[in-house]
């Protein structure tokens, strides 16, 4: 399966999806000009993960910021993998930022897939 | 040229330390949202205070563009907006200011006033509320962004409607964070 690689910028998150590595990972900033359109190929690329998955799989977010528009596409991408047998969520955020930490937390509590709770 | 100096002396009077007039875009959000961070670094503010400011610049900055693409008295909607950052001892207010149809101002103070009349837990149910029933197509409607910003500021959004024209009032907000709680 093809590995999903996209360099982050100053309002677009780093992504790599990496089904041979093993590597699922959304990390940095969020506030694209169009988040929808942004997100779409990621939600793609989990549709076409989701028919033949490992069985188990951690995959990781390690956000700095998102915007609004962001958080619901990030809900889509939850309720995406929420369909997947074995999906772990480890969701990372900076010791000292409690906004990130409970924004994890209300996503955990929208969607049926275990989450971790990391501090980098 | 004496309006030069009077607007420098409102500036310094309001505590403004950014003014943006012009054309809203997500590239003049990308170079005033780095103007402003690099403004909060070399202040040495606390880096929870920054996230804070920058998120609620964010989302201000990203409602003006949404609502851009409109004609106002000849001109792009976009372009008739205006955004401040304020910093006084114990806050930063971030205020912006933009055209809106008369028409659609009893609506977006009705969602205004709902989210000033709620506290901490009502509007986190709030926002769990809206990000579960939209789509992101949606443009605005839902108010996602303002509930954001309530909750990040932990204040109450100051807002007014005054008259432009017939058509349209001009829409001012502020939202303060205060620096020296956290």
């Amino acid at each position: 399966m093809e590995i999903l690689n996209l360099e982050g910028t100053e309002d677009t998150p780093k992504i790599i999806l990496d089904k041979k590595n093993g590597i699922f990972e959304i990390s940095g900033r969020s506030l694209p000009e169009d988040s929808a359109e942004f997100y779409r190929p990621v939600l793609e690329w989990i549709a076409k993960y989701g028919a033949e998955p490992h069985p188990a799989t951690e995959f990781v977010f390690k956000l700095e910021y998102f915007n609004t528009a962001s958080s619901k596409l990030i809900l889509d991408v939850l309720s995406a993998l929420e369909d997947i047998k074995g999906m772990r969520i480890v969701w990372y955020f900076h010791e000292d930022d409690e906004d990130m930490e409970e924004a994890g937390q209300e996503f955990s509590e929208l969607v049926e897939i275990p989450f971790e709770f990391k501090t980098y | 040229m004496k309006f030069i100096y009077d607007l420098h002396r409102t500036m310094m009077s309001q505590k403004l330390i950014l003014v943006y007039q012009g054309d809203f875009t997500q590239e003049s959000t990308k170079s005033i949202l780095s103007m402003a961070e690099r403004n909060l670094d070399s202040s040495g503010e606390e880096s929870s205070i920054k996230r804070k400011v920058f998120n609620v610049m964010v989302e201000a900055l990203q409602n003006i563009v949404k609502h851009s693409d409109e004609l106002v008295e000849g001109q792009m909607r976009s372009h008739a907006a205006i955004f401040l950052i304020g910093k006084e001892a114990n806050r930063y207010s971030i205020m912006s200011g933009n055209p809106i149809r008369k028409e659609n101002v009893s609506k977006l103070q009705a969602a205004l006033e709902r989210i000033n009349g709620l506290e901490k837990e009502g509007l986190k149910d709030l926002y769990k509320e809206i990000i579960k029933n939209t789509t992101i197509s949606e443009k605005g409607g839902a108010g996602l962004g303002f509930v954001d910003m309530a909750r990040k500021s932990g204040e109450k959004l100051e807002f007014e409607f005054p008259e432009m024209s017939a058509e349209y009032c001009f829409f001012c907000l502020k939202v303060n964070v205060p620096r020296d709680s956290e």
